[in-house]
């Protein structure tokens, strides 16, 4: 299904859609991306405005379900969708949203992808080792055949099991198509604000009394290490994508320089729920699970892929206490860019405007 | 502030190391770029940490020397290097056999033992954290396979699980069923050899006169026991061993002439080669316990 190019103006060049580009990830992988120069065009779609300044990236806005999708991906002819825009995060979302992005969006997606004549080659999902759960029954090592020893409980499970369940379904409907699965661990990094780094930004940590569970981090880095790599090449199924080796939770501390304080093993719901309702801190019921039995994915398919990881898991924990004590001393980092279509056009296309080849020596015309 | 590095750690096990003192901690098999700098933490991925060991050591190799006097025979018998699954008799309420198999290898072959468990120890707290950090994995074949296999290493398993101790006393040495042979599929499928193991001394030194299943319920634990230990010591018999002399007999090593990796091996010949080893570990059971003249003295 090569797509037809009508006007000259192409080179033939990879066509990519990344989703959830007002996001973190979105924005910093289509940064990433439009400094390739063999990628001809980027689009970017998300309901925000994406926080991080993009060159060439063609932002397009769109309700939380993607219901534009299929006019999108007929009209931009993309053959590369970096579907990066799921939900881990409980905490910062409500249940009808995380269920409206993970599921409808994905599904929505996925119709766009797939209908006749469609003009897409590769999928790619950001998903996460959530899916394999944490229970006391598991392997140390989750392989990515490996089923959940308990049935899912959370809704930010439940949702991406939804979502990757309809990818699955998509691969198998649609062999001429790349369909990659990544699943992240635990993610840390020096920009970034997840429960885990939450729950490390406070004064003292919280355990869970007498458990030190074994847990894995990706750095942000990897992260798009990782996303950037399944879009250069073709990797198709699903891959764990996880820092070598595991850290015990009593280790990151140590190694962030935190006190740990116990939470009570017996009623852990309650003592957490009073926590959150004085807005200490929310440790929402998969990070508990996590605290108690931790969680481990062995990584060695994606290596064996080509990719090779920047930093190991101990090595993340590491780099994000670097940033803690930056930001304890310099303050947090304000946000030095703010979206407005007014001036983003004015840049890419006013007659005005002098171009000239930048950092990625962008397509004439395009 | 500098978070405080653990900088006396081995780093790299040596073939040729005979230090008793410091078992040598396996590399990851794949180090990242930072652990060439030198390890964040001793904890490994299985949640085995050396320090705690070394602990671990120092206290129990009173209670493994002067208290049950293990003795062994055909310690030899056990692969210098490589993984192997080693397979022991299990015996009372609290298993005495584990820590001195565990600690004997350690202590006379320099090599670590994982020891497979069932996954009832991971939910409770600080006993599990305890139990882990020790050497204690959960039985699951994903993880026996990545420990033979993968790492090489030497595999602790009691095939009778918890049928083993739970037994009661009159049923000492008599052993109950291999479960389905799991552990011979677990050894073929890794490419390891099995070397079986028997055990003398552990049976009487918690023997289990009684036992209760309304309880066990109730507790939601394995089985809730009436040890000699508890009527004679009272509380402290909780967790008071007999001194029982301990004799282990290591058997010839097994090996499977079958390609290593399959899905599936035929069902007939694992169990076949269960019930082999099951025999080959009672016979042996026989024939100690026909030497002994005391249970005390050996």
């Amino acid at each position: 299904m090569a797509s037809q190019l009508s006007d000259g103006q192409s080179n033939g060049g990879q066509r990519i859609l990344v989703t959830g580009v007002g996001t973190f990830w979105g924005g910093r992988t289509a940064q990433v991306i439009e400094q390739d120069p063999s990628v001809e065009v980027v689009v970017g779609l998300d309901t925000r405005a994406p926080t991080v300044p993009l060159e060439r990236t063609e932002v397009v806005r769109a309700d939380s379900s993607y219901s534009i999708l299929s006019r999108l991906v007929r009209a931009t002819e993309v053959d590369t969708i970096l579907h990066t825009h799921l939900e881990v995060d409980s905490t910062t979302i409500g249940s009808r949203a995380l269920h409206e992005t993970n599921v409808i969006g994905t599904m929505n997606l996925l119709a766009a992808a797939g209908a006749p004549g469609s003009s897409v080659r590769k999928l790619v999902l950001k998903s996460s080792t959530l899916v394999y759960g944490s229970n006391p029954k598991d392997p140390y090592f989750f392989a990515e055949e490996a089923h959940r020893t308990r049935p899912a409980r959370t809704r930010v499970e439940r949702s991406l099991l939804e979502a990757e369940s309809y990818v699955s379904d998509f691969a198998d409907d649609h062999p001429d198509v790349v369909v990659t699965r990544l699943r992240f661990s635990n993610v840390l990094g020096p920009d970034l604000d997840t429960p885990v780094s939450k729950a490390l930004r406070l004064p003292v940590a919280p355990e869970i009394f007498g458990f030190d569970p074994r847990l894995q981090f990706t750095h942000q880095d990897d992260v798009l290490g990782a996303l950037c790599f399944t879009a250069a090449h073709d990797v198709p199924g699903i891959f764990n994508v996880a820092g070598d080796g595991t850290v015990t939770w009593s280790d990151v501390c140590r190694i962030v320089g935190r006190r740990r304080m116990p939470i009570t093993p017996v009623g852990t719901g309650v003592a957490v729920g009073t926590l959150r309702r004085l807005g200490i801190v929310d440790l929402p019921l998969e990070l508990q699970s996590l605290l108690r039995f931790g969680r481990g994915v062995d990584n060695q398919r994606f290596k064996d892929a080509g990719y090779r990881y920047r930093y190991t898991s101990a090595g993340t924990v590491e780099d994000f206490a670097r940033g803690l004590r930056l930001r304890s001393t310099v303050g947090d980092r304000q946000p030095s860019y703010r979206y407005d279509p007014g001036v983003e056009d004015f840049f890419r296309r006013s007659p005005a405007v002098v171009k000239r080849p930048t950092r990625g020596a962008r397509p004439p015309g395009g | 502030m500098e978070p405080e590095l653990p900088t006396s750690l081995p780093l790299i096990p040596s073939e040729t190391s005979t230090g008793r003192e410091l078992v040598p901690v396996p590399r990851p098999p794949n180090p990242g770029v930072e652990d060439l700098e030198g390890r964040l933490s001793d904890v490994d991925g299985w949640g085995r940490s050396e320090r705690m060991r070394q602990i671990a050591r120092t206290v129990y190799d009173p209670i493994y020397t002067r208290w049950f006097r293990a003795e062994w025979e055909g310690l030899e018998r056990i692969p210098r290097a490589g993984g192997a699954l080693l397979v022991a008799n299990h015996a009372a309420a609290i298993p005495s056999d584990a820590p001195v198999i565990m600690h004997g290898i350690e202590k006379e072959m320099g090599r670590p033992v994982y020891g497979l468990a069932d996954f009832f120890f991971r939910g409770v707290p600080v006993v599990g954290t305890l139990w882990s950090r020790a050497g204690g994995v959960t039985a699951h074949p994903d993880n026996a396979d990545r420990l033979l296999h993968d790492e090489g290493q030497l595999v602790l398993v009691f095939p009778e699980g918890v049928k083993g101790p739970s037994k009661l006393y009159k049923d000492r040495y008599q052993l109950k069923r291999f479960g389905r042979g799991g552990f011979v599929e677990t050894a073929m499928r890794a490419g390891v050899p099995i070397v079986p193991i028997a055990v003398v001394g552990a049976e009487e030194s918690m023997p289990i006169l009684a036992r209760s299943n309304t309880l066990a319920r109730l507790f939601k634990v394995p089985f809730v026991p009436l040890t000699a230990n508890m009527v004679l010591f009272g509380p402290l018999g909780l967790v008071a061993y007999f001194p029982a002399k301990f004799k282990l007999r290591v058997l010839d090593p097994v090996h499977f002439d079958v390609p290593p990796g399959q899905e599936r091996y035929s069902r007939s010949r694992v169990m076949e080669e269960s019930e082999a080893i099951r025999t080959r570990i009672q016979d042996a059971l026989h024939d100690m316990l026909s030497r002994r003249r005391s249970v005390w003295f050996g």
